[in-house]
């Protein structure tokens, strides 16, 4: 069962933020919010989406929406989860929204408690490989290569010298009751999974691809096409995690240009071919292992 | 169901709420002015297939009864609808 655009709420539930003009985060959370409907309560730490939704005394949010402390989006959850049960509320997602430095840096230990404990919440995190609320710094998240405030390029150092933590297989090692990956460039799939997780008992992750054009250095319009981009040269994978398998859901026979898909980028742009070699050569490294180790689903 | 406008008004200390706004989905202001070019629908192309609905960061677009409209008061004019549609309905114009 996939969902498809007429299958989506008409309700607005995220409207009016102040996000950048073609931002990739805020329409993650738009969506993801008119799957779960106005029974979603949602729980956003410090970052792009909670500083654009609620500017007093505007709130953009039409359904329950809170922020929490950086580090504290999962132990939020946990407390928002138990105490709508102890009032006897039912029928809710207690769903999480955080960045890729709230996830993947400041926020992992809650997060690695919280599934720890097996509690039963939605953690989304929105991954836009950088901190862009604060001005384009290097976070656990970023690629190799990437160019951010903390990573300048210069003559010696080509931007950021670590390759991106890989936050789902990290999640999926704690044995999560779902993990998946997904990107806002495929987000008929990206929405499936939100559904699916919402059906599951126990914490669920999913780890959306969310394009920056003000981090990433490209055009307003281009934040869709990007997405797409980025599954299609092979530098994300479109993935789930259940009963302990993982599946690949997309298999592309062939890669896109990894150099086109980087040169596009103004934070890839000083690249060397050496470089880009190397990120070559790691995608391929990973891909082998996956097409290895993972099933297929079907595509 | 969505976040609407309502009258920006000034408030006491004893009329602050207690929590993270007033109530949900509370707007003061348009974001209209953040933008320099608009999209605009061309009817005869548009199939609705709700692309732009679907992808648009800002949820502006919306489709009843086969006709799709922009809510410009918080469209910020990003483009990405226009790009999205494979049938060039919905062109950029230039704000005057």
């Amino acid at each position: 069962m996939s969902i498809t655009a007429r299958d989506l709420c008409r309700d607005e539930f995220f409207y009016g933020h102040k996000a950048c003009a073609g931002c990739g985060g805020s329409l993650a959370v738009r969506n993801a919010l008119k799957v779960l409907g106005r029974n979603a309560f949602a729980v956003l730490p410090a970052g792009c989406m909670s500083a654009v939704g609620f500017n007093f005394p505007q709130l953009c949010f039409a359904n329950n929406a809170i922020i929490s402390t950086f580090a504290g989006t999962a132990s939020m959850l946990t407390g928002v989860e138990a105490g709508l049960r102890a009032k006897g509320i039912t029928d809710f997602t207690a769903v999480g929204f955080a960045g890729d430095g709230g996830t993947a840096d400041i926020g992992i230990q809650a997060f690695s408690g919280a599934i720890d404990r097996g509690d039963n919440i939605l953690y989304i995190c929105y991954d836009n490989e950088a901190y862009m609320n604060t001005g384009i710094q290097k976070s656990g998240l970023t690629p190799f290569g990437a160019k951010t405030t903390t990573t300048p390029s210069g003559k010696n150092i080509h931007g950021n010298i670590r390759p991106k933590k890989n936050m789902f297989e990290i999640a999926a090692a704690h044995d999560i009751a779902y993990a998946a990956t997904a990107t806002i460039g495929y987000m008929e799939d990206f929405l499936t999974k939100v559904q699916k997780a919402s059906e599951i008992n126990g914490t669920k992750y999913i780890h959306v691809i969310a394009p920056c054009p003000t981090g990433w250095g490209v055009p307003v319009s281009d934040t869709v096409e990007i997405a797409r981009e980025i599954v299609n040269c092979g530098l994300w994978y479109l993935a789930e995690y259940e009963n302990g398998e993982f599946t690949l859901n997309r298999n592309p026979k062939q890669f896109t240009d990894v150099s086109e898909y980087l040169k596009k980028q103004g934070r890839f742009r000083h690249l060397t071919d050496d470089d880009i070699n190397l990120i070559i050569n790691s995608r391929d490294e990973k891909w082998n292992k996956i097409r290895k180790d993972w099933k297929f689903g079907k595509d | 169901m969505k976040p609407y406008l309502r009258e920006k008004k000034t408030f006491g200390f004893n009329e602050t709420p207690e929590n993270t706004a007033f109530e949900a989905g509370y707007l003061v202001m348009v974001n209209s002015g953040w933008r320099s070019i608009r999209p605009v629908i061309n009817s005869e192309n548009c199939v609705g297939c709700m692309q732009c609905y679907l992808y648009c960061p800002d949820g502006v677009i919306s489709i009843e009864n086969k006709t799709v409209q922009i809510d410009y008061d918080f469209c910020k004019g990003c483009g990405i609808c226009s790009k999205i549609c494979r049938l060039n309905a919905i062109e950029m114009e230039a704000e005057r």
